[in-house]
């Protein structure tokens, strides 16, 4: 409190008060919020306007409907067949993140309700902090790992995998090989690790929301710990994990330069074995960028940005509504 | 749940929760001891790796002009995420405390849009953002350290406003009614009373804004470029980033460029490191302290 004595106490700050000093500042903190909502509809306006002319040249639905993006075969006249098809890095974004979201969902919920429920409290705090260094670590460090840590430890159960089912009837597309360690199934894993402590960090808010009452009647039931999670502190949480998940879904989507690191860079058709190499929305752009001279590359670049956009806008309101809406419940 | 009020619990099936209890538990905690043995593995390859080369010259100079060449730097790189990162901030520290002012303080229609849209925008790829101030900015004036500045003041104003915000919150209202009684204005009350009380938080959230920004690449791509030849220090030019020279270097397939990458690596995570920690150590100092 004696802080609040010495910082507003003397007279003489008060008199020298402006009186449209109040006006003015609230004024100038409205525009600062005002510039986030500003930011995110500029953020659509501009992309459009440079994806415009390729948009227009080639038709706003025929990006979709192609798997072959083939700068080289494009040509200032010629309008068809489109030679930016991006279907096969839809794909990709896809598979990456369904293959992180498997592997870090699991893991996440467990570190999560082992951080809450089960760790000795004194061990609580740094452990948290640790899970939460992993998210602090930079993308294109996670990358060059991936390239020289991950992929050899990988290798040999994908060169086995794809030697064993690679060729059976159900799975065998999915795990041909031949596999070199670059692929989609090198980036997931990355993506994994990477959305790993994201999910983990909303999962513990969750969790910690659990009245206390409903843990301790479950307690006097006689219940084990594990019979308190189950009844008690799971069936609340459920909306919650599924929004963190859909956070952490949103964030592998966007995921950058680890991904364009380890995932190859096929961009010709889709590869339908994940042991295979591939491109994501967003590793097509960063790789391709700043080479980008054929007629309209650029452009579908844009194109593929836009898309992005759109794709991690929605993801990221649905996972915050979501969000929200089981905090209130629990509230 | 087999044990439910209705049916207590026999001694067998008493047993048989105690072994699953105890099953369960290690599950958990294995999958713990996984997390953190992930995050040692990660730091000691890096750590491995870049201690090979990182010294003196690796901080000193800048890059041969041939990537296969041994030895040189990431000095401009370094530099350029000096003045870069230091824009950036400058800009997204001061823009980004106001708008959560208006958020925490004033409320409100606009500010409850505004929040949710800041958390929006946590979540857009910071690759978008780059390729937003490629169309908004490299278009006209061309690549510059200036852009890539405005591309991570963009990164950072989410983390700095959602941090603030939530620090302000938790500014007790007893502080904001003494002060108003005494006669002081809201924005007074504001400026001298609640913003000091949260510094420490409101530094923290900066902190960890700075440390996301250093190490972020892909929208640098779009808008810095990268400059590899000598360091450039006017932010109108197009320049180097230390993650951005580590990217460019440890996708040649040179051993002496990925060794300087290594390197590079190090050393970022070193920055990022001493950010997240002294964050963290200025967090535990939070706010019951200062406002006590």
């Amino acid at each position: 409190m004696t802080r609040l004595a010495d910082t507003c106490a003397p007279p003489r700050r008060m008199r020298a008060r402006w009186p449209g000093g109040d006006t003015a500042f609230r004024v100038a903190v409205t525009a600062a919020s005002a510039f986030v909502i500003v930011v995110l509809v500029a953020t659509a306006v501009f992309l459009l306007r440079q994806a415009w002319p390729a948009l227009r040249h080639y038709g706003v639905l025929s990006f979709l409907g192609s798997d072959r993006w083939a700068p080289s075969e494009a040509t200032a006249s010629s309008a068809h067949p489109n030679p930016y098809g991006i279907a096969q890095f839809v794909y990709g974004s896809a598979v990456t993140s369904l293959i992180a979201m498997a592997l870090a969902v699991p893991v996440a919920v467990a570190v999560s309700l082992y951080l809450t429920e089960i760790a000795p409290s004194w061990l609580r705090k740094p452990l948290s902090g640790l899970i939460d260094l992993l998210a602090a670590i930079p993308s294109v460090v996670y990358g060059f790992w991936g390239i020289f840590a991950l992929i050899p430890a990988i290798r040999p159960a994908g060169t086995r995998l794809s030697q064993t089912l690679g060729s059976t009837p159900v799975l065998g597309p999915v795990l041909a090989g031949p596999f070199f360690g670059v692929s989609y199934a090198a980036a997931g894993i990355v993506l994994a690790i990477m959305v790993l402590p994201i999910i983990t960090a909303i999962c513990r808010e969750v969790f910690a929301t659990v009245p206390t009452t409903d843990k301790e009647s479950a307690l006097a039931l006689g219940a084990t710990r594990w019979e308190i999670l189950r009844m008690a502190v799971l069936p609340r949480s459920r909306s919650g994990i599924a929004g963190a998940a859909v956070l952490g879904l949103g964030r592998a989507l966007g995921e950058t330069i680890a991904v364009t690191m380890v995932i190859g860079n096929s961009v010709l058709s889709i590869t339908t074995s994940v042991l295979g190499p591939g491109a994501t929305m967003p590793s097509v752009i960063a790789n391709e960028f700043t080479e980008s001279t054929e007629p309209f590359h650029l452009q579908s670049l844009m194109v593929v940005a836009a898309w992005l956009l759109l794709i991690t806008l929605s993801v990221n309101v649905v996972g915050r509504l979501v969000v929200r809406r089981s905090g209130e419940e629990s509230a | 749940m087999a044990a439910g009020p209705s049916t207590l619990p026999g001694r067998r099936s008493a047993r048989r929760g105690l072994a699953v209890n105890a099953a369960v538990t290690a599950v958990l905690a294995l999958a713990a001891v996984a997390a953190v043995a992930l995050l040692l593995w990660v730091l000691a390859y890096v750590a491995g790796q870049g201690l090979r080369y990182l010294g003196p010259t690796f901080l000193t100079r800048t890059p041969p002009g041939d990537p296969a060449q041994a030895g040189g730097g990431f000095v401009n790189g370094i530099i350029g995420s000096v003045i870069i990162v230091g824009i950036a901030t400058a800009l997204s520290a001061p823009i980004g405390i106001a708008a959560a002012v208006h958020l925490a303080e004033y409320g409100g229609r606009l500010a409850r849009a505004a929040g949710f849209l800041t958390d929006v925008l946590i979540g857009l790829p910071s690759i978008v953002t780059g390729a937003f101030v490629y169309a908004l900015w490299v278009v006209n004036f061309g690549f510059s350290g200036l852009a890539g500045a405005a591309a991570l003041f963009l990164v950072m104003l989410p983390l700095v406003i959602r941090a603030t915000a939530e620090v302000l919150r938790l500014v007790p209202d007893d502080l904001r009614e003494a002060s108003l009684a005494l006669g002081a204005s809201h924005a007074r009350t504001i400026v001298s009373i609640v913003l000091p009380t949260a510094r420490s938080g409101i530094t923290t959230g900066v902190l960890l804004a700075v440390a996301r920004a250093v190490g972020e690449t892909a929208p640098l791509l779009l808008t810095a470029l990268g400059n590899d030849l000598f360091v450039e220090t006017n932010p109108t030019h197009r320049m180097s980033t230390l993650s951005l020279q580590i990217f460019n270097n440890a996708v040649t397939g040179f051993r002496t460029a990925q060794a300087r990458a290594w390197a590079g690596t190090l050393t970022l995570v070193l920055i990022v490191l001493a950010f997240s920690f002294g964050a963290r150590l200025l967090g535990r100092r939070g706010i019951a302290h200062s406002a006590r």
